[in-house]
């Protein structure tokens, strides 16, 4: 017991000296762009005066270190400014475009699992037959293919041709804003607050950027099982169980597949972390109202806090993903502890 | 006939000198890589880019960045193979002189990058000690960051184009061979023959330069040749997000970013450099598998 506090100790330790690495690298960012922040602020035919009055406000004057100290007292007090663009304090505008890219990346990651996960699956005990070099080929088409073209490519085939998916958005236009919010992701508000329409409504918009999404982790996740089954059917207890007569179904999945589900977990988790960045492109594709896109548009606008503060806490949810998925690993597998 | 006798010099079991022997050895991985039809393809591909991109001025048909308002978003037809932009701008010229931008932005990234990872990797995992756990902790911050948001943060900061999107990539590229060098190194640092080296007396720099660091070249190679097609996606989407090269470069993200208002309408347009961004991409990596399987069959 005392063995797994230490270990918890040792984690901690590591995440917050990441965790401080983290806030040098987005401070030092915001300090070195050549855009003038006070310029920004008070436009450039403010008098002198305001201008240095603005200046001393920001406490450009000081030290870069004593400015560093405020930054991170600041954040401390999770204060990461306000956003020139939309003029909300910036915690405000990500805490309203968090849960979409959220409710994004997890219908993603759980269609990329339940259709990689069998078909690395399938892969690995037909090794070497059509479907795994079929199986071999969808991976590395998925690897290979910029989201942003897969994006333009669904929009233009089942929107625009077909007319099977509504276009661009998370709502339509008549669904925009009708179900009071309450979690922030729009499929769960409508199913609370029993409006069918708008939960339809939102599923509907939800496919095309989720199924863009999903693809592009599914060969990942894919690749990954196939290797991992190949390594677990190699072993000698798959062989015991085979003499024993067990049925092949029973040898794959509870005993190959059983023995591989911890690795999984860690790629899962780290696909989930990696899903947060191809949001990005993703969103923007979609005009997805997510904190991708919020991320870009502030980026367009050479707004610095907002898109320091999004840096800052994207690079944070996908720290902790990384730690828990390495943590998960070293608790659920008994020959790592 | 002057081929059959190089072959079996090649191939002989006894060669009489360490060239013949080297020699021999290449052209063993040469023969297991040609038999990877897959792989030939992706290096077949990649070899036509380059090309491509060496003889854009002298393959392409127009001035990639003469317009032609009187024959804006045309279809591909004779004289226009691949059809006009909004501009009337030729696109199979852009599409060439974009591969420049492509390839130009990629090696610029590998070849900053590769020294650096390497030089960081086998500095930690050879002395060890302080200066091993420093120079992983700030591998270890540089990995957290989701790469395409450091980036696109970073660009943001100093100016969107390609010199500070190359920057980007690089400064986000890096560790995973830092990583891998290190490892490398660890594997070799107390080896008998190392010892050997630190007893004739050389100095650490030199069994760093001469004797650890060769070594890990050859995994470095294969990393950086499947990370290539990463690179090629990730400067495209810097591109495509504004962030990268700037119009009215060719780029091929680029190209996509400026022509996206018209895909439902003219949707070869921005369907074209997509195509290249695929196929690129698809043979860089095709060929870092090949590779892989040949230099470094245990990853299979």
């Amino acid at each position: 017991m005392r063995h797994a506090a230490g270990r918890l100790a040792g984690v901690a330790t590591s995440l917050l000296i990441t965790l401080f690495g983290l806030v040098l690298v987005t401070f030092l960012i915001g300090r070195v762009m050549p855009i003038d922040p006070v310029l920004a602020i008070v436009g450039d035919h403010a008098p002198e005066d305001v201008i240095a009055q603005v200046r001393l406000d920001l406490g450009l004057d000081k030290p870069l270190v004593v400015q560093f100290a405020i930054y991170v007292a600041h954040l401390l007090h999770g204060d990461l400014g306000r956003s020139v663009m939309t003029s909300n304090l910036v915690t405000e505008d990500i805490a309203r475009y968090f849960p979409a890219t959220i409710e994004l990346a997890t219908v993603a990651i759980v269609l990329a699992t339940a259709i990689g996960v069998p078909m690395g699956v399938l892969a690995a005990v037909r090794q070497g037959s059509r479907l795994d070099q079929a199986i071999r080929v969808i991976c590395l088409a998925g690897h290979s293919i910029p989201i942003f073209l897969l994006g333009l490519l669904s929009l233009l085939v089942f929107y625009a041709k077909l007319g099977w998916a509504p276009g661009t958005g998370r709502a339509d236009v008549a669904f925009e804003g009708m179900v009071p919010v309450v979690t922030g992701f729009l499929t769960v508000d409508s199913l609370i607050a029993l409006d069918w329409d708008s939960f339809y409504d939102a599923w509907a918009h939800l496919a095309q950027p989720a199924g863009v999404l999903a693809f592009f982790s599914m060969a990942y996740i894919a690749r990954m099982t196939r290797a991992f089954m190949l390594d677990a059917l190699s072993g000698e207890y798959i062989i015991t169980a085979r003499a024993k007569g067990l049925s092949a179904l029973r040898v794959i999945w509870r005993h190959a597949f059983g023995n591989i589900a911890v690795r999984l977990i860690t790629v899962l988790a780290l696909t989930y972390a990696g899903l947060l960045e191809g949001a990005v492109v993703t969103e923007t594709v979609f005009s997805w109202p997510g904190l991708g896109q919020y991320l870009t548009v502030s980026l367009l606008n050479a707004d610095m806090n907002a898109v320091l503060g999004a840096t800052l806490v994207v690079g944070l949810v996908y720290m902790l993903l990384n730690t828990l998925a390495d943590s998960a690993y070293r608790l659920l597998d008994p020959r790592v502890r | 006939m002057s081929g059959a006798v190089n072959r079996e010099w090649l191939l002989t079991d006894a060669p009489t000198s360490r060239a013949q022997a080297a020699w021999g050895r290449r052209y063993r991985l040469w023969l297991d890589f040609r038999a990877n039809r897959l792989a030939m393809a992706g290096l077949i591909v990649v070899l036509a880019l380059v090309v491509c991109a060496v003889l854009a001025p002298w393959l392409a048909p127009y001035d990639p960045s003469s317009q032609d308002l009187t024959n804006r978003l045309g279809v591909p037809q004779p004289g226009h193979w691949l059809g006009t932009d909004e501009l009337g701008r030729d696109v199979l010229s852009r599409l060439l002189f974009g591969a420049r931008v492509t390839l130009g932005m990629v090696l610029a990234v590998v070849i900053t990058v590769a020294p650096l990872g390497l030089a960081i990797g086998c500095i930690a995992g050879y002395f060890g000690g302080w200066i091993d756990t420093a120079l992983m902790r700030i591998t270890d911050v540089f990995l957290a960051f989701p790469r395409l948001i450091l980036a696109l943060a970073f660009v943001a900061a100093i100016r969107p184009g390609i010199p500070s999107a190359i920057l980007a990539i690089a400064l986000t590229t890096w560790p995973p061979y830092a990583r891998l060098a290190r490892a490398e190194t660890l594997g070799f640092r107390n080896t008998d023959f190392i010892a050997a080296v630190r007893l004739t007396g050389a100095s650490s720099s030199r069994i760093i330069l001469r004797h650890i660091a060769p070594l890990c070249v050859g995994s470095l190679i294969v990393r950086v040749t499947l990370d290539m097609s990463s690179i090629i996606l990730f400067a495209a989407s810097l591109g495509f997000l504004g962030m990268g090269a700037q119009p009215p470069s060719p780029e091929w993200g680029t190209m996509i970013a400026t022509a996206r208002r018209f895909f439902l309408d003219q949707w070869w347009v921005p369907l074209v450099p997509g195509v290249a961004i695929f196929v690129a991409s698809l043979a860089f990596n095709l060929l870092g598998d090949g590779l892989r399987d040949v230099l470094d069959p245990k990853q299979r």
